[in-house]
């Protein structure tokens, strides 16, 4: 893709001995929302810090809108926006003087201070806060200010680090659908995120795993891939009273694959020769209320195969 | 300067809103310049002294009255047992002890050598010296006295003054410079205008940048275009400023609360304060690299205040240290400021008579300033 905002080509970072990002490779195109996943310590922040020029790269490279990472740092910094993981604003600033802040770190002119802040307020909704301390605001109208703050110098290219850890569901919902407007002005962003839903919402997600990227793509590109739901095995969600039982029973049986509770639901990994009616025998016998439908596999589904593969391949 | 006047806007409005910084930056300085200026003398006075007087007469009194009429000692008990007489000194209550023998009268009447014993608590150096010297004075003049009482009944002299008065055969004339009276706020107060001056320009500075680190603020800015040196001058600016106004302060309460008079030049004097304001600022941004949590930040301030109060000269002359201590002492900006400012202050000196010193700011400036700003990076490795 030469139409790539964000590239990394084998990026690396060490720690002395430890490597917390090992040759990392992909490509964000523009408008794109690349949902960078994976477990606290994998190497995700590292990743972020490297693409915002705060952290050098011990060897391969990067580049944000063409702006070379390793070469040209601040270059980089002129350009993105960044909101981390910690609500990193200045709790005794109002919202206002917030804004006024790092638009005057980024050298806007006073009247385009003004049009600025006007639509990143109108964008965040944040116009009924202006003057309240950003200290006194609730967990998710930090956020949109945090937001708002970061693409106070129109940015074409925006670092999220886990922007909805610990707000509420709404809150949740209402930042994504920020992302999603900016996405469509051509805003590039990568976000990093726990959370599985939010993951299939991007364009483009990756998965790290013991600061490799394992796993990168379009999310129904992943999903569908041939080894994710080998040739000659099926998907299927078991519905029955009582799933733990269940669960147990499945994971003695052969000829099943996977076995995940799933609420109080199974997701089974099945193979072609255990028929249905044999299945629902051997796992919920006697239970005339089991229920079961073919499912695709989730984007979970895809991080657990390859983190299991992943681990099994290092122990041997 | 890219950011610098964000920086030093946002700072400012941080300042006005935390009522604590204006207080730790203006009123503790003053109140610990009035509280430790009137606690700090040199001069000892009134060591609690037990007396054992097995004599009690006329000669005896005597003595004792002598004793306390110098003012260093003051009777806190009067025992009548070699018990109680120890007891007193080992329970602290007295830290000298003065026993006079049953015969002590007799023995002066009969032209005997009299002899009293004095006992010191060693265990405060200072207190201890000051007693020891001060009863061997005081009964050497009683002495001295008595012998001369003596001559004269017999018309002889060791020699005589200009009156024709039986006299000592020397006389030393003593004449105390800059300060007569020999009052001790005037070493001291220079002395701890300094050391309130670093501390407040450590800590201030060094917290300011360090709490942003724990906030993760300093981790948003470095993702910024702000430069360098927008944001440390932005940072730093400030904190000058509001020194400034603290110097003031406090040499205001010098000379009006504790009359030291500033006999040199002023110009003088606030020049080289600035180079040291600047010199601190760069030590508490020097510090502010080092320690990642505001504990952290306070524990390292403490490791430079420490030295710089007791190695500095501040408390004890730096003439008396050991060699690699006294070598030391010369890595302190504060060691060169007391020397300047005790000098403008107490001596009226000037510019070229502080050359040695001012040098030696002047370089614990540079190598600070360049220590610091290379730390200080707009990267988190």
């Amino acid at each position: 893709m030469s139409d790539a905002v964000i590239r990394t080509d084998r990026l690396t970072r060490r720690f002395g001995d430890f490597v917390a990002v090992r040759d990392v490779s992909f490509d964000v195109p523009r408008g794109g929302i690349f949902g960078l996943l994976g477990p606290n310590g994998a190497g995700k922040s590292t990743l972020i810090r490297m693409l915002c020029g705060v952290l050098r790269p011990t060897s391969g490279g990067g580049s944000v809108l063409g702006v070379d990472i390793s070469r040209d740092p601040e270059g980089v910094k002129r350009r993105i926006g960044y909101m981390s993981q910690k609500f990193s604003l200045y709790a005794d600033l109002s919202v206002l003087e917030n804004l006024r802040f790092y638009g005057g770190i980024y050298g806007l002119d006073a009247e385009r201070q003004q049009s600025r802040e006007q639509a990143v307020i109108s964008l965040t909704g944040l116009a009924a806060y202006n003057d309240r301390l950003a200290g006194k605001l609730s967990g998710g109208w930090k956020q949109r200010l945090a937001l708002a703050c970061a693409l106070i110098h129109e940015p074409e290219a925006l670092f999220l680090d886990e922007p909805t850890a610990g707000i509420d569901p709404v809150a949740r919902r209402d930042l994504w659908d920020l992302l999603f407007e900016l996405s469509h002005r051509g805003v590039t962003m990568l976000v990093t995120t726990h959370y599985m839903d939010e993951a299939e919402r991007c364009t483009h997600v990756g998965y790290i795993h013991q600061s490799r990227l394992i796993a990168c793509g379009r999310p129904a590109e992943l999903k569908s891939a041939q080894d994710v739901t080998p040739p000659g095995t099926r998907r299927f969600e078991l519905r029955c009273a009582a799933p733990a039982d269940a669960l147990a029973r499945a994971r003695a049986l052969p000829g099943i694959c996977d076995a995940t509770l799933f609420g109080d639901t199974l997701h089974l990994l099945v193979e072609d020769s255990l028929s249905e009616s044999a299945l629902i025998a051997a796992v919920a016998p006697a239970d005339p209320s089991a229920t079961m439908r073919p499912i695709g596999a989730s984007l979970e589904d895809v991080f657990v195969l390859l983190s299991r593969r992943r681990n099994a391949e290092r122990a041997a | 300067m890219t950011g610098f006047r964000a920086i030093l806007t946002k700072e400012c409005a941080h300042i006005r809103r935390d009522p604590g910084t204006i207080f730790f930056a203006l009123v503790v300085p003053a109140l610990e310049m009035m509280i430790f200026g009137y606690a700090i003398r040199v001069s000892i006075e009134n060591i609690p002294t037990v007396i054992f007087d097995l004599d009690g007469r006329q000669e005896s009194r005597r003595l004792v009255d002598s004793l306390v009429a110098a003012r260093t000692f003051r009777v806190v008990e009067r025992v009548h047992s070699a018990g109680e007489f120890r007891h007193a000194l080992a329970a602290g209550r007295a830290k000298a002890g003065i026993l006079i023998p049953a015969d002590y009268s007799e023995r002066l009447l009969r032209r005997e050598q009299a002899d009293i014993q004095v006992l010191i608590d060693g265990s405060d150096s200072q207190i201890a010296t000051t007693a020891q010297n001060a009863a061997a004075l005081i009964v050497q003049q009683l002495a001295m006295q008595r012998g001369r009482r003596f001559g004269e009944s017999l018309q002889l002299a060791p020699a005589r003054d200009p009156a024709g008065r039986s006299a000592m055969p020397i006389e030393a004339r003593i004449r105390l410079l800059h300060n007569p009276d020999l009052i001790s706020a005037f070493f001291f107060v220079p002395g701890l205008v300094v050391i309130i001056l670093q501390l407040v320009l450590l800590f201030l500075t060094s917290f300011s940048i360090v709490k942003e680190r724990e906030n993760g603020t300093l981790e948003q800015l470095f993702v910024t275009p702000v430069s360098r040196a927008g944001l440390i001058f932005g940072k730093l600016v400030p904190y000058a400023v509001l020194s400034v106004g603290e110097i003031l302060i406090v040499l205001t309460l010098m000379t009006a609360v504790f009359g030291v008079p500033i006999r040199g030049s002023l110009p003088l004097l606030a020049g080289l304060s600035l180079v040291f304001i600047v010199t601190a600022l760069g030590l508490g941004l020097f510090i502010s690299t080092l320690a990642r949590t505001q504990l952290q930040s306070m524990q390292l301030s403490f490791l430079v205040m420490l030295p710089s109060v007791l190695l500095s000269g501040f408390v004890f002359p730096r003439s008396e240290m050991p060699l690699p201590i006294y070598l030391l002492s010369f890595g302190l900006p504060v060691t060169y400021f007391l020397e300047i400012l005790r000098g403008i202050i107490l001596r009226g000196a000037e510019l070229r008579d502080l050359l040695p010193h001012v040098a030696g700011l002047a370089i614990c400036c540079v190598v600070i300033l360049s220590l610091a700003l290379t730390r200080f990076r707009k990267q988190l490795d």
